[in-house]
């Protein structure tokens, strides 16, 4: 009888023992190892950026929009901000609709573009700073294609208009308030000519 | 037999009293009520330490739902000293037990304040802590236009730049399994997308099709990156591979913004508009049909993240104000608003949010643990700092 209950209390103590073992944890020891932080980030010398990847067939499930020809089309041309900067187009809040009070100015591009078939246009759509910083890369964005999209029932060629979005990162006016917010709701029209010297587009060569 | 059970009966009766209390306590933790928002922090004494390790173990302890109190109202009393190496022990009060003793070497103090942070998260939530963690965010010396991309610990210490363009630049994103980022820059003009090897620092051309190229973000094995661009005429949602090779349209929105992928990569969920409303949405990673996230009572959705654990969606509401909003990503729940502020990306625990939010016409990054809602401002580095993305993987 005394054995059999020494046996057991010493069984069940061990038990115990094996059981708490685990949280009374020695003093450990952790060494910190020097290179946690990624090492710093240089820059190549002479950052050479090589082209974008071609053109791939993209399966497009219900296309919306018309296409845009690749940045190679427009990057070299000569950029004239003056000729167009009264026809700027301004938005409602939160609105890439053209309203009517801007076709005037949308007209008034479409002349510019017939008179000189050489050149091409860049639209930089832009919103107020109200709004998330991406959401607002998207409404520019198609503040732009909708000036594009404008232009071309005015039959410009939409394979000379391209567009890009500053979101609210270039506002024209750094104010905080209404008058600042409508003057920063816009598309701004660049002029893109050949530069200097360079040859005159096919179609328009040999008469 | 009467002297064995003098002896042995009270030895027996403190081990089952130390061990009922162990168990009492696991009962605790496991049924720590975690409710949105509403989750009350767990109460610990901390005693011993000085300067940035004191810092650094409150800050990390606070926005992981941790509260200080005097060591007698304390559930877990943390203690140590930090003169050379940090030491450290963390007691349980109600079990009488010690659940953590160790001591640091090497590097900084701060790191070692970090890994002390991290062990005492484990021992008492079993969860892996933040306090080792990196984030990537955005810094432009004004509230709009140029700068540049950092990177720096969760806390917003030890920044470094990985842009020197003085371009604007937007949206970086980590690429899980390499140390690097994708981002949007215009710093050859036109927005496009890069991505930066931060061991080599090389970078190259991942997105650059006329139009617009931005918003990138990696999928979680790093073998994919979503993105919008705009070359088919719409701001729509795009899936390539990691170095932008076949690529693919996956939406025909009016103005899709903001992509993030689902932990399983099955999904990629976005900002859309529909009939003028804007929406949360997912569609199939491999293309299919786009199904609505509702979010009825956060109005004005943007910027979603997907926690990795998989049962949250962070985002932005808008109305007159920004609000950090978390909704279950099955749909179950209606979303929960917590803070202000805007552009949440979820901590590699699923439980601590990094986002921007307001002060003046600027930004600060802000940590928030989304239980507690216990929230604190991350250290500045320029005037503006936005659109953070925090590392997923824990390993650097």
């Amino acid at each position: 009888m005394k054995t059999k209950l020494i046996y057991s209390l010493a069984f069940m103590l061990a038990v115990s023992l094996a059981a708490t073992g685990c949280r009374h944890k020695p003093v450990n020891v952790t060494p910190m190892q020097a290179g946690m932080t990624p090492p710093p980030p240089t820059e190549p010398s002479a950052p050479t950026l090589p082209p974008g990847p071609p053109m791939n067939p993209v399966e497009t499930p219900t296309a919306t929009g018309i296409p845009m020809g690749s940045q190679d089309l427009y990057e070299n041309m000569v950029q004239d901000r003056a000729a167009l900067a009264a026809y700027t187009v301004h938005f409602a809040y939160d609105s890439a609709v053209i309203r009517k009070s801007e076709q005037a100015n949308l007209q008034s591009i479409a002349q510019a573009l017939a008179a000189d078939p050489n050149t091409k246009l860049l639209v930089e759509g832009n919103c107020d700073e109200r709004g998330t910083e991406e959401y607002n890369r998207s409404l520019g964005e198609r503040r732009a294609l909708a000036a594009r999209e404008a232009l071309a029932k005015l039959n410009v060629d939409p394979s000379r208009v391209f567009t890009r979005s500053y979101g609210k990162d270039k506002p024209a006016d750094s104010g905080h308030d209404d008058a600042a917010w409508q003057k920063n709701r816009r598309d701004d029209f660049v002029l893109l000519h050949p530069q200097s010297g360079s040859p005159a587009p096919a179609s328009m060569g040999g008469s | 037999m009467k002297n064995y059970l003098k002896i042995c009966l009270p030895l027996l009766c403190a081990i089952f009293a130390a061990n009922f209390g162990y168990s009492q306590n696991e009962i605790t933790i496991t049924h720590e009520i975690t409710v949105l928002g509403n989750t009350k922090p767990i109460p610990v004494s901390l005693d011993g330490f000085s300067g940035e390790v004191a810092d650094v173990l409150k800050f990390d302890l606070y926005v992981q739902g941790f509260s200080f109190v005097t060591p007698d109202a304390a559930q877990y009393q943390i203690s140590g000293s930090n003169d050379g190496n940090v030491v450290g022990r963390v007691a349980d009060k109600f079990a009488r037990t010690t659940l953590l003793t160790r001591s640091y070497t090497g590097a900084s103090l701060r790191r070692q304040a970090h890994a002390f942070a991290d062990d005492i998260v484990f021992a008492v939530t079993g969860k892996k802590g933040i306090g080792q963690t990196k984030i990537a965010f955005k810094a432009q010396p004004s509230g709009n236009g140029p700068g540049e991309v950092y990177v720096s610990d969760f806390d917003g210490h030890n920044p470094q730049a990985v842009t020197h363009d003085n371009a604007i630049v937007s949206k970086p994103s980590w690429t899980p399994g390499r140390l690097g980022l994708y981002y949007n820059s215009y710093k050859l003009e036109n927005p496009d997308i890069f991505y930066s090897d931060l061991s080599t620092g090389q970078r190259r051309v991942v997105a650059r099709y006329g139009g617009s190229n931005f918003s990138p973000a990696a999928s979680p094995d790093g073998s994919k990156v979503a993105m919008i661009l705009s070359k088919d005429g719409s701001p729509d949602v795009y899936v390539s591979g990691a170095d932008g090779s076949n690529l693919k349209r996956l939406t025909t929105g009016i103005e899709d913004s903001s992509p993030c992928w689902s932990p399983d990569g099955q999904w990629v969920c976005f900002a859309t508009k529909i009939a003028g409303r804007r929406l949360l949405a997912k569609v199939p990673a491999d293309g299919g049909t786009v199904q609505v996230i509702h979010t009825a009572g956060a109005p004005n959705p943007t910027e979603p993240d997907w926690s990795p654990d998989g049962k949250w969606i962070a985002f932005t509401s808008q109305t007159s104000e920004f609000d950090i909003c978390v909704v279950s990503a099955d749909g179950s729940a209606p979303p929960t608003v917590l803070v202000r502020g805007q552009d949440p990306s979820w901590s590699p625990n699923s439980r601590t949010l990094v986002f921007n939010h307001s002060v003046g016409y600027l930004q600060t990054l802000s940590v928030l643990d989304v239980f507690t809602k216990q929230v604190k401002d991350v250290g500045r580095i320029a005037g503006s700092d936005s659109e953070p993305a925090w590392r997923k993987d824990l390993n650097l």
